[in-house]
């Protein structure tokens, strides 16, 4: 165990300047954005077009939350009601969760990150937005053609035979959205392979990349298998082949597997960089390398392996041989375990560390006890006799909400606050994101703790009108939502305000370690003037303390 | 627990029967649930409080006030194996218990009661091998075993009985089975957990859990006349199945007197066990299940039985246990064609229009 001391201070910034160009200002006008082949201009789209999708399922999940106020269906339809659960789901997991960090955040820092000028396919990059555009318009044209009510899962002979909606329009735009991924883990993979700067080995990576390594395996290797499964789906409503339908010899058991042979992978596509995120944000703000740091890293790669192999966990009560069911379970359990090292590396990394408390670094701890609960809560699931009463229940609803949006989107929160001074250039208002940050974490707990005790009390999902004992957890669970909209919708208000008033955030404002950081803000659109040579482990404060002290040797 | 406190068992038990966050233990199977959720909930608690612990008492240590210097630390290879390890430790008893838990519930015993349910948008449909038929209710008797046999009509459906603490998915084409045993009279809600379309949240019935002498008296005031047996009979015969399964050893299709849970060589060389999914199969895809010995002339009945008279059916062939029984039904369907020409037999309710 080697230690050393190191005293980190923040830097003035009142003498801060924007540089004269950054890759904001190099070109102006709309086709230099459409056309454009800069990593970090790809990722300002993907933002703004998540960002656009993230309000559509939002205001989805508060038409869910406003029916479910009361027992009847006294606001949708039990049809309406079907198609806006439907596509809060479809929205915000293949237009908002599965794009959003790695798109945005890991588009932009990735490159940086390892010393590149950009993405080792920049034109490719441009495609997969332009697919995923493409995906989310389909997917939107469904929306207001009249919707799809076949839920995310597609369930197949209900999406093949009985519905009646646009699940062929719908299907298509996952379908296309899901090249997008695909196109981007590639590019992920071969740019961390082979563009990295001369002494930039595999061990001095920040973890921030290992996530996003972990997470394009997932990609490349697991959205073939859901678009050949749309695919079939959109064969058997169209023509009717037959492969999910046993009448005709097919089997919808089959559809189940393929399906959650993607989705189950897919959880982790959403996670890892979301861990990925946290790390770097703790590292920052206790001054202190990640505990563990193999560890950590090991532990993505571990858990994109084995994610691969626990899909039949959703299928515990489907029939499935109750001994096939006994390996999943296992492996269930054994996937649990590299989440749990991560937590216990993040909390021992604050140890002796020299803590402050800066808006992402609230959200990350907002994201450990959040994922904490959700991932135990998982292990319930994962326990196959506790998972027959648990499962198809608000149980696993709030399981998944607060791995996704407690987990996720925490830390998509934190990563934004965190780098939005390199993105822009300027400051985020500390005191309102504060605000924002524990008004979140309140609203989150108070909206979907609820949902836990109905589970346990056998409230099913996807209910539009459910028995009146349910009710008092319900209200509380809508209450909270409120509390969450605010949440979500403060960053919105101060974000783009302070695009204008922000205060100039100068090169290094949190004084991290990461090459991101050594650049100015915003970056150049070829991120360095030199290539960087690294010749320091990440997250190396001694270092970084040493850089400071020579630049300030030398104007001076 | 109750070896070591009685007193504390009793309370934390009469607590958790009369909390609202909890739902009524009203089968064998829910206190053994209950207790391998209370453990879960330990665990989560302990690991909640631990992470907050070190999170909350780090922050406060080693606030910047505080700790203006960081002390960099490489790790520990002694820590990574200490919460590798008893993580994966309580991991594998949370396994272990759930396996335990899972064999409990989807392994019905011998002596088990049937019913069969099938799922059709938007209800259930409960039938009894007395010939009791319900929708949305299914009755049955307390301090028995009852072994539901699953099967959908259209999507899936999935049969929930939070108040047992069971759940099994109903399935388009498949049988399932899960078992219960009701310990209180009273009702119970029957939910669809598996979104099955435009009125999924309506697909609400009740079990109503009777004492046996309560449920001998419901049984015989609310049979049709007919048991599933008997239904299945007219039905093989309105069908003309006895044409060739006649039991006559010349008979161009096999004898099925006794057939029912026998093992049966098939023309591929394979064997298969006749168990209800077979016969279900067989009558479907026969020429997927042609006996060695025989041509593979049967017809698919595929699209003209729906699920009831496929239980039907199904019911009857379980219920040949000698070849008598077989030659009964010719004779009948011979005499009853002679007496009733042209008249519909009135099993023709179970086989689509």
């Amino acid at each position: 165990m080697s230690s050393a001391n190191t005293i980190v201070q923040l830097p003035d910034q009142s003498t801060a300047q924007l540089p004269r160009k950054h890759y904001l200002n190099q070109e102006l006008g709309l086709k230099s954005w459409l056309l454009t082949g800069d990593h970090k201009r790809i990722a300002m789209l993907y933002l703004f077009s998540i960002t656009f999708f993230f309000f559509i399922g939002g205001a989805f999940a508060s038409l869910i939350r406003l029916q479910l106020l009361t027992p009847g269906s006294d606001l949708l339809a039990p049809d309406t009601y079907n198609k806006v659960f439907s596509m809060h789901g479809i929205v915000m997991i293949f237009l908002f969760l599965v794009p959003s960090v790695p798109a945005t955040l890991g588009n932009f820092l990735i490159p940086i990150m390892i010393g590149a000028k950009d993405l080792a396919f920049p034109k490719i990059n441009l495609l997969s937005w332009y697919l995923f555009v493409a995906g989310g318009l389909f997917i939107l044209a469904a929306m207001i053609l009249g919707g799809v009510d076949t839920g995310w899962t597609f369930t197949t002979p209900l999406s093949t035979h009985y519905l009646n909606t646009h699940v062929v329009t719908a299907a298509l735009g996952i379908f296309i959205a899901g090249f997008a991924s695909i196109l981007t883990g590639l590019n992920f993979i071969v740019t961390i392979h082979r563009m990295r700067a001369p002494g930039m080995t595999w061990f001095r990576l920040p973890l921030f990349v290992w996530g996003h390594y972990a997470a394009s395996i997932l990609m490349v290797l697991g959205t073939p298998v859901l678009a050949i499964t749309l695919v079939l789906v959109a064969l058997e409503r169209t023509i009717g082949i037959g492969v999910f339908d046993p009448t005709k010899g097919g089997d919808p058991l089959l559809f189940q597997h393929l399906f959650w042979f993607y989705s189950h992978p897919a959880v982790y596509i959403m996670i890892l960089p979301g861990m990925a995120v946290i790390s770097e944000v703790i590292s920052t703000f206790s001054r202190k390398r990640i505990f563990g740091y193999t560890a950590v890293a090991f532990s993505s790669v571990a858990i994109a392996i084995f994610g691969f192999f626990v899909w039949e966990h959703h299928m515990f009560i489907m029939g499935v041989s109750n001994y096939s069911a006994l390996v999943f379970s296992l492996l269930t359990m054994l996937v649990a375990v590299p989440s749990a090292i991560k937590i216990f590396n993040w909390s021992a990394t604050l140890y002796k560390g020299s803590i402050t408390f800066e808006t992402p670094m609230l959200y990350a701890f907002g994201f450990l006890g959040l994922f904490t609960i959700g991932g135990l809560t998982g292990v319930f699931l994962g326990s196959m006799g506790m998972d027959v009463h648990l499962t198809e229940t608000y149980f696993i609803v709030a399981h998944f909400h607060f791995v996704m949006v407690g987990g996720m989107l925490m830390a998509y929160l934190a990563g934004m606050h965190f780098w939005w001074p390199k993105i822009t250039g300027r400051m985020y208002p500390e005191a309102i994101s504060k605000l924002a940050a524990v008004v979140t974490f309140i609203g989150f707990i108070f909206t979907f703790f609820p949902q836990f005790i109905l589970g346990y009390l056998g409230m099913p999902r996807r209910y539009a009108s459910y028995p009146p004992e349910f009710q008092v957890l319900n209200v509380l669970s809508t209450a909270g939502a409120s509390i969450l909209a605010v949440g979500y919708l403060l960053p919105m208000l101060y974000m783009p305000w302070s695009l204008k008033y922000g205060k100039i955030a100068g090169n290094n404002p949190w004084q991290a370690t990461g090459l991101e950081w050594q650049i100015t803000s915003p970056p150049l659109t070829e991120n360095f003037v030199e290539t960087p040579i690294v010749d320091h482990e990440a997250y190396d404060y001694e270092w970084l303390a040493n850089q400071t002290e020579h630049e300030v040797k030398t104007v001076g | 627990m109750s070896h070591i406190s009685p007193v504390l068992w009793q309370f934390l038990t009469n607590w958790m029967k009369a909390s609202p966050l909890f739902p009524p233990e009203a089968s064998t199977i829910a206190p053994y649930a209950d207790a391998l959720y209370l453990f879960l909930v330990v665990i989560t608690i302990i690991g909640l409080v631990l992470v907050g612990a070190l999170v909350v008492g780090f922050s406060v240590r080693y606030r910047k006030e505080r700790s203006p210097e960081a002390t960099q630390i490489e790790g520990s290879t002694l820590l990574e194996a200490t919460w590798t390890l008893i993580p994966l430790g309580l991991f594998l008893i949370a396994f272990v218990w759930g396996a335990l838990l899972y064999f409990r519930i989807y392994n019905p015993p011998t002596n088990a009661m049937q019913v069969y349910v099938v799922g059709k948008q938007w209800m259930w449909k409960a039938e009894h091998p007395g010939g009791q038929h319900e929708i949305n209710a299914l009755h049955i008797p307390i301090g028995r075993p009852v072994q539901v046999t699953l099967i959908s009509q259209d999507v899936f459906h999935s049969f929930s009985v939070p108040d047992f603490r069971v759940k099994r998915e109903a399935i388009p084409g498949r049988y399932t089975t899960v078992w219960f045993e009701a310990t209180q009279p009273g009702r119970y809600h029957i939910f669809c957990t598996q979104y099955c379309g435009t009125e999924h949240s309506g697909m609400i019935g009740w079990v109503t859990a009777m004492t046996p002498d309560a449920y001998a008296a419901w049984a015989a005031g609310s049979t049709s006349g007919a048991s599933l047996a008997q239904n299945g009979e007219r039905l093989f015969a309105s069908l003309g199945c006895n044409a060739c399964h006649s039991g006559d050893p010349a008979a161009r299709g096999p004898n099925l007197a006794g057939v029912y849970d026998s093992r049966i060589r098939l023309q591929d060389g394979t064997t298969a066990v006749a168990d209800d999914a077979y016969l279900r199969d067989a009558i479907l895809n026969p020429s997927q299940h042609v006996p060695a010995g025989y041509a593979p002339i049967m017809p698919t009945y595929q699209g003209q039985i729906n699920e009831d008279g496929m239980i039907d059916l199904v019911e009857y062939i379980k219920s040949l246990h000698s070849n008598f029984r077989v030659q009964q039904t010719l004779n009948t369907t011979q005499l009853s064609s002679t007496q009733t020409n042209g008249a519909t037999p009135s099993a023709a309710a179970g086989v689509k229009p």
